[in-house]
């Protein structure tokens, strides 16, 4: 740290909250991430998109340190890790990617567990508890045992898990992976509601749709690194430009055109029934026939990673 | 972020690692409490039964032959060797079951371990808690004893006291167990290759003189051992300066596993 923080209180302030520096790590011979550099800076929900595999748990893990890194730099909240993180966790919330909630607690027993692990003052604690089932709209779920909730009010007590000490940091580790459209939706409106905060939040995801609709700032993971980082809308420009172009027709046009679009140095991919062609804009007269629409990010992606996703 | 080139400034807080932080082990045992508010019946019941068989099945079957073993009365040497039985199954069965099911199959160390806890503290409280609850419970076969004619004496308020530190080691051996299992299935031969032989060889329910030499030399190095001796002594009356031996034998054990325990399994919670 370079400069002494005036009031203490945050030893981050006016820094990134999340800084990793060619952070490496291996599993057997398995490099799961391959010399990460990363920066999220305080107040941004920063979304973290890659495929399965690409690295996106590998990293969260790190933040906590129940990881460890085999090389590089890693610091969280001003506090550098392994050897602080127990003062970052204080100050930091995890939302984990698989339920690990005590089936046989209730939602209230839970809170309580955590609040104190967490270090609530002991006269904070039942109001930290009534506000965090508040927040997860499980009111009047306070007494009922986890193994009886649905799988969605599980996703919500682990969200409000996360928040009950009122974090500066949250991870979210795929929030939403697995859950039917209505749920994610009230998980997309709790983490907006952290992001309208001005909570720093870091979230992994493989579903496209999620990070565009919740991050300022997406970094685009393949095989341990980043690829590319910007806001969303910022990225489709750059990787996909602003159209596409999508071409329809039975397999044998679909190829024809695939491989007018390779001689031309055009990009495309198959993108469902069709073939997408990337930067419709800069198109010229020989174009083959289809329909025009906006580019989005999933386009981006799959230029820059060449894998397509859910 | 780099050490030493950047000096800590004056005025920026201490920011030093602490370990073993109370408010840490006491986050990780309330959980443990909650738990055992749902339980506490069952377990209660279990720890007064078993001491009630062995003292019915030994004082009426064979009791009624024996009068006394190693010159202490049935129900005193049985009585007090029941202590020890309890106190083993009370703790190195959760110290191998509780971890290996809340770390494998809830993922709850996980959870807790993304808490400001560190794998320490998770270890410490969770056999602190065991060797807690091992210590009330092995009253319990003492108190059943009573029932059967054992006479009450100071020195048994000793014996929570011993039954912490006995439950102690043995939790943190379940514990090792369970960091060094590769299934659950796996603590079926730590039963019945160590814990049952082990409480045989103890002075349990016959004295260790009535076996062969090499068995007696195998006794003393069990733990559990120098526990009944221990046990025996506080609550017959007869403690001496031998047994600040057992004692020490007792803590070097419990020292022992307690760091195994976190070596093993803190390799295994943290990748």
């Amino acid at each position: 740290m370079s400069v002494a923080d005036s009031d203490g209180a945050s030893p981050a302030a006016g820094e990134g909250a999340i800084s990793l520096r060619k952070v490496v790590k291996r599993f057997g011979h398995i490099v799961a991430v391959d010399g990460l550099d990363l920066e999220v800076q305080s107040g941004v929900c920063f979304g973290l998109l890659g495929p399965n595999g690409a690295g996106k748990s590998t990293t969260m893990r790190m933040l906590t340190a129940q990881t460890l890194a085999d090389s590089g730099e890693i610091a969280v909240l001003g506090y550098e890790l392994p050897r602080e993180s127990k003062q970052a966790r204080m100050e930091m919330g995890v939302v984990p990617q698989l339920d690990n909630l005590d089936v046989e607690l209730t939602c209230r027993q839970i809170l309580t567990v955590f609040a104190r692990l967490y270090r609530v003052p002991g006269a904070q604690r039942a109001a930290a508890v009534e506000k965090a089932l508040e927040l997860a709209n499980l009111k009047g779920r306070a007494d009922t045992i986890v193994r009886e909730l649905s799988g969605g009010m599980r996703r919500r007590l682990l969200v409000a898990r996360g928040l009950i000490h009122r974090p500066r940091l949250v991870l979210l580790d795929e929030p939403t992976v697995g859950l039917d459209p209505q749920v994610r939706q009230e998980l997309w409106t709790l983490i907006d509601a952290l992001r309208v905060e001005g909570v720093t939040v870091l979230m992994s995801t493989h579903y496209i749709e999620e990070a565009e609709r919740l991050a300022d700032v997406v970094a685009v993971m393949s095989h341990g690194r980043i690829v590319a980082q910007d806001a969303p809308a910022r990225l489709v420009k750059a990787y996909a430009g602003e159209r596409v172009l999508e071409v329809y027709g039975p397999p044998a046009r679909l190829a024809e055109a695939s491989e007018h679009a390779a001689r031309r140095g055009w990009q495309s991919r198959r993108s469902g029934p069709a073939l997408a062609i990337m930067r419709a804009e800069t198109l010229d007269g020989d174009a083959p026939e289809g329909v025009l629409r906006p580019a989005n990010l999933e386009d981006a992606f799959v230029a820059l990673t060449g894998e397509e996703i859910e | 972020m780099s050490t030493g080139a950047a000096a800590t400034p004056a005025g920026e807080p201490l920011r030093r690692v602490r370990r073993l932080e109370p408010a840490a082990l006491a986050g990780v045992m309330s959980r443990d409490v909650v738990i055992f508010g749902r339980y506490w019946k069952a377990t209660t019941f279990s720890s007064v039964m078993q001491p009630t068989i062995y003292l019915l099945a030994f004082g009426l079957g064979f009791g009624t032959l024996v009068k006394t073993i190693g010159h202490i009365k049935t129900v005193q040497y049985i009585g007090t060797g029941t202590v020890a039985t309890a106190v083993l199954f009370s703790s190195a069965f959760p110290g191998m079951f509780n971890t290996f099911v809340r770390w494998q199959f809830q993922r709850t160390y996980d959870a807790m371990l993304a808490a400001p806890v560190d794998v320490e503290e998770l270890i410490t409280a969770e056999v602190l808690w065991i060797a807690l609850r091992a210590g009330v419970y092995g009253l319990a076969p003492l108190v059943v004893a009573m029932a059967f004619g054992l006479q009450p004496e100071a020195g048994m308020l000793l014996v929570p006291l011993i039954g912490f530190l006995t439950g102690f080691g043995f939790a943190a051996f379940g514990v090792l167990i369970a960091a060094v299992a590769k299934t659950i299935d796996n603590f079926n031969y730590v039963t019945s290759a160590v814990l049952t032989p082990m409480f045989l060889v103890a002075g349990t329910f016959f004295p260790v003189s009535t076996l062969p030499d090499g068995v007696r030399t195998v006794a003393q190095f069990n733990p559990l051992y120098h526990c009944v001796q221990l046990v025996r002594d506080a609550s017959l009356g007869g403690l001496g300066s031998a047994d600040l031996g057992h004692a020490g034998v007792l803590l070097g054990f419990a020292l022992l596993m307690w760091r195994l325990a976190i070596w093993r399994l803190g390799k295994r919670l943290i990748d």
